[in-house]
């Protein structure tokens, strides 16, 4: 019997539903200390004095020279110190580490640091200092202005999110075996390897890292966790204790990396029947203080930037610059949720200004089949723009809420959107990321370091093995991801877990049938002994993809979105309720279609969050909304009715046609609220779009749509 | 200090201001109830005081002295929500799922929409958008909910 494509238990158990589940907060070792961090109070500066007046006795404290390699958390650049020596760049910069294993002890201890202040940048356009710059060209923009009828323009805006999954960043080091062992909730347990070999150097040979239960990632625990991994370490280094560090929700929201903020601005060349001739886009994000993953989240936001449309002769420039605030990085999304937001609300007003019906001119230059993306890439037959415009368009009854809620205090606006799977250009090429299956007595087991993070990795996964191996699923296991046991199959990020690491495991699988002839793999194993099958990422043929350029195939697939979103105004209050979202989505196929559901539904809820509640609010350089109580996420009172629909267009190159979806939801919801606020009158082109802000925005005239198309 | 956990008396010696969420995890060692916010905000902490959901970050232990505490862990593995939140995939990271099982279970047996998102709203989700957490709270029906005591909102402490 096939299981992919059905909703079979979940690989966790019961767990997560009796309490049994194990995060790392709720692990104790012997003799465990509670580990602190102390943080710069200034935006930018240095350093001039530093006292910590209080009695030592049964404290271990840490600062940059206990580090016994180099004081960096390495990732793209090795920019960023593990704790400051001199300069502060940010509000919340780690200086000095204390544990102890009482902790009122600890939190009441304190440390004096003086400072020499120096004035900090948090304008991004006054940013003298560039992390990244990206330059995209199709064609002759000049030429393409030449042939436009009408030139609209615009610039959008987007804040701050902070990812609020519900179990703050943490983390236990534990001295053994001679070296250290790092428990911790993560999405990218090779991240924090890498970062901890820089930083322990040849002072701790043996270094290994366990991802325990994780409660939420969303981006968030992709790269801050090598920060907080490095502070428990040094600690039970010099401690010689196991050390436990948990963010509390003040911290985490404080301390570690959120969205970027962006400016994006569009000028666009049009033919009076609303084809695009020209676009020129200016991208800008806010990196923060240090570079992250900065350059990785700007490309893909520019190479989406042009959403999913034949943009004619097109010039795409990207920035991302540093500002005296904590470093922004990855979050579902990672970029494209930025620049597709300006696009559809751009094209909503492109609509407004050619007098042309939203959906005529979305389906006039939308991408199909055979067409090039901005970046020259030739779509294939699973390109499903249309299909899910014209579905998401007759399923949520569009046209005729448009007319009807016409000049009333409701709106219904959509949103037409792509995602690529996977990494960007050549970046699972450069990854080389590995996966492997090895028989056990009862079965096989998958050995990946992709982490179940909420999403279902552990079931997506043992259901492609299981059907590729024609075995039960019962009988696939699924190894903890853990440094020393398992190969690097490279992050859980970016959409690739289930057609990149999906499509290793499906090749394992195959090879290791074929090894097996009709014996089961627990036969096999009986027979023979273990058998271990491993495969290394290898580059779809003819897939090409040049860095200097941004010319060719920037990803292997793409997942294709249309949301429609319905909004009714408060007169009285400013607040704009959404009552309900159609997302119809395309994404391969549904391994498992209860939990890509709910990647939809949730991707989508945060979406909504991002469009009108979730408000970082910045006071000289800090979050000074930093809790629950201010910084508002959907609650069930806020979260509409969501019809969802998940089309098929399976992918040729990804198992069983699935391609990725994990990102795709949350690219669609911003815009389609705008696009609903604008057509109950409102010139919104900014997010978040809090009461204050749709008090005070212009109003629009009527908008008059064309009535069919 | 005395009280009813989860069905059985429990006796210890803690600080009255300690927070009873702290209690429950390190003195009784039922991690099942999470910390999110600390401050009341997020509900993963929610457990029963005598029947009515409290969040038990705002509670002072000293409170629950002489009344009856029920966890997660004091609805055993077999209630039907449990059950129900794996199998809708009402769970997905799971931080929360304890503290809104704790928070359904003073929902009637065929609860409307509108009383659900009532009866959760202190409990937040980042993963699911609620949808699939009411679909859960609805295929577990009509089944007996069983609990240390029917909820009771009139005892408050």
């Amino acid at each position: 019997m096939t299981v992919v494509g059905t909703n079979v238990a979940r690989k966790e158990g019961l767990g997560k539903a009796t309490g049994e589940a194990r995060y790392a907060d709720d692990l104790q070792f012997d003799g465990m200390l509670y580990g602190r961090t102390v943080r710069s109070t200034i935006a930018r500066g240095r350093i001039t004095a530093m006292s910590l007046p209080f009695d030592h006795a049964g404290f271990t404290v840490v600062d940059h020279r206990d580090i016994p390699g180099e004081n960096c958390i390495a990732l793209i650049e090795r920019d960023q110190p593990c704790l400051a020596v001199r300069e502060v760049r940010h509000v919340a910069e780690p200086v000095v580490l204390l544990a102890h294993e009482n902790r009122e002890a600890l939190l009441a201890a304190t440390v004096q640091i003086e400072y020499a202040s120096e004035e900090p940048v948090y304008d991004p356009a006054l940013s003298t200092k560039t992390f990244k710059q990206i330059l995209l060209e199709k064609g002759d923009l000049a030429a393409g202005f030449a042939r436009a009828d009408l030139v609209v323009e615009g610039t959008y805006h987007t804040g701050h999110q902070e990812h609020v999954y519900i179990e703050t960043n943490g983390v236990i080091a534990v001295p053994e075996d001679g070296g250290l062992t790092l428990y911790g909730s993560l999405q990218c347990p090779f991240y924090v390897l890498k970062a901890l070999k820089v930083l322990l150097g040849s002072a701790v040979p043996q270094v290994r890292v366990v991802q325990t239960e994780t409660g939420g990632g969303f981006g968030g625990k992709e790269e801050y966790p090598s920060m907080i991994a490095a502070h428990a370490c040094l600690l039970a280094l010099k401690a010689g204790r196991p050390v436990k560090i948990i963010y509390d929700r003040v911290e985490d929201m404080l301390a570690t990396t959120k969205r970027h903020p962006s400016i994006v601005r569009h000028r666009t060349g049009l033919r009076r029947d609303g084809t695009i001739v020209a676009m020129e886009v200016d991208v800008l994000m806010d990196g923060g203080a240090y570079c992250t993953l900065s350059p990785v989240v700007l490309s893909r936001g520019v190479i989406h930037a042009a959403g999913p449309y034949l943009c004619g002769d097109t010039r795409i420039a990207g920035r991302v610059v540093m500002t005296n605030t904590p470093p922004n990085g990855a979050f579902r999304g990672f970029g494209a949720p930025q620049t597709q937001f300006a696009m559809e609300v751009h094209m909503e007003r492109i609509a407004e200004s050619l007098d042309i019906d939203p959906v005529r001119l979305r389906l006039r230059n939308a991408l199909r089949a055979g067409d090039t993306t901005a970046t020259g890439q030739t779509l294939g037959a699973d390109t499903s723009a249309v299909a899910v415009l014209r579905e998401a368009v007759r399923r949520s009854d569009f046209r005729r809420k448009r007319a009807t809620y016409r000049g009333t205090n409701r709106g219904i606006g959509l949103s037409l959107f792509y995602h690529g799977s996977g990494f960007t250009g050549s970046g699972e090429v450069a990854l080389a990321s590995r996966a492997a299956l090895e028989t056990t007595p009862s079965g096989v087991r998958i050995l990946v370091a992709n982490t179940e993070i909420g999403q279902g990795t552990r079931t997506m996964l043992a259901q492609i093995v299981a059907d590729a191996l024609a075995v039960r699923y019962d009988s696939v296991e699924v190894a903890q991801p853990d440094t020393s046991r398992v190969p690097d199959s490279g992050p859980t990020v970016a959409s690739r877990t289930c057609m990149v690491v999906g499509g290793l495991l499906e090749r394992c699988a195959k090879a290791m049938r074929a090894e097996l002839g009709d014996a089961s793999p627990a036969e096999h194993h009986a027979r023979h002994g273990p058998l271990r099958i491993e495969k290394e990422y290898d580059a779809p043929a003819g897939r090409h993809w040049n860095d200097d350029t941004y010319r060719g195939d920037a990803y292997a697939t793409f997942g294709w979105g249309c949301d429609v979103v319905e909004i009714e105004l408060d007169a009285v209050t400013h607040e704009a309720r959404v009552h309900k979202l159609t997302a119809v989505q395309e994404f391969g196929r549904p391994i498992h279609p209860a939990l890509a559901r709910g990647q939809i539904e949730g991707g989508s809820a945060q979406g909504l969050g991002w469009a009108l509640l979730e408000r970082v609010v910045m006071h000289d350089g800090a979050m000074a909304n930093a809790q629950l109580t201010n910084y508002i996420i959907p609650t069930t009172l806020d979260t509409p009715v969501m019809d969802v629909v998940m089309l098929e267009n399976p992918y040729p190159g990804g198992p069983f046609g699935a391609k990725g979806l994990g990102e795709l939801p949350i690219d669609g919801p911003a815009p389609a609220v705008v696009n609903a606020l604008r057509h109950a009158g409102l010139d919104v082109r900014a997010i978040p779009a809090t009461p204050e802000a749709l008090l005070s925005c212009a109003r629009l005239a009527a908008v008059d749509d064309h009535a069919a198309a | 200090m005395q009280f009813t956990l989860n069905g059985a008396a429990v006796e210890l010696t803690v600080p009255p201001m300690k927070r009873l969420l702290d209690v429950l995890r390190e003195e009784c060692s039922l991690t099942g109830t999470k910390e999110g916010c600390g401050e009341g905000e997020c509900g993963a902490c929610t457990v029963l005081l005598d029947g009515a959901p409290v969040v038990s970050c705002l509670v002072p232990v000293a409170q629950v002295e002489g009344h009856e505490v029920t966890t997660i862990e004091g609805l055993g593995g077999d209630h039907p929500l449990q059950h129900a939140f794996l199998q809708e995939v009402g769970a997905q990271c799971g931080i929360c799922t304890p503290g809104m099982i704790m928070a359904a279970l003073s929902l009637g047996p065929k609860p409307s929409l509108a009383q659900m998102r009532s009866a959760l709203a202190g409990n937040l989700c980042r993963c699911t958008g609620y949808e699939a957490i009411y679909r859960a709270i609805r295929a577990a029906g009509t089944a007996t909910r069983a609990v240390t005591r029917p909820p009771n909102a009139g005892r408050a402490p």
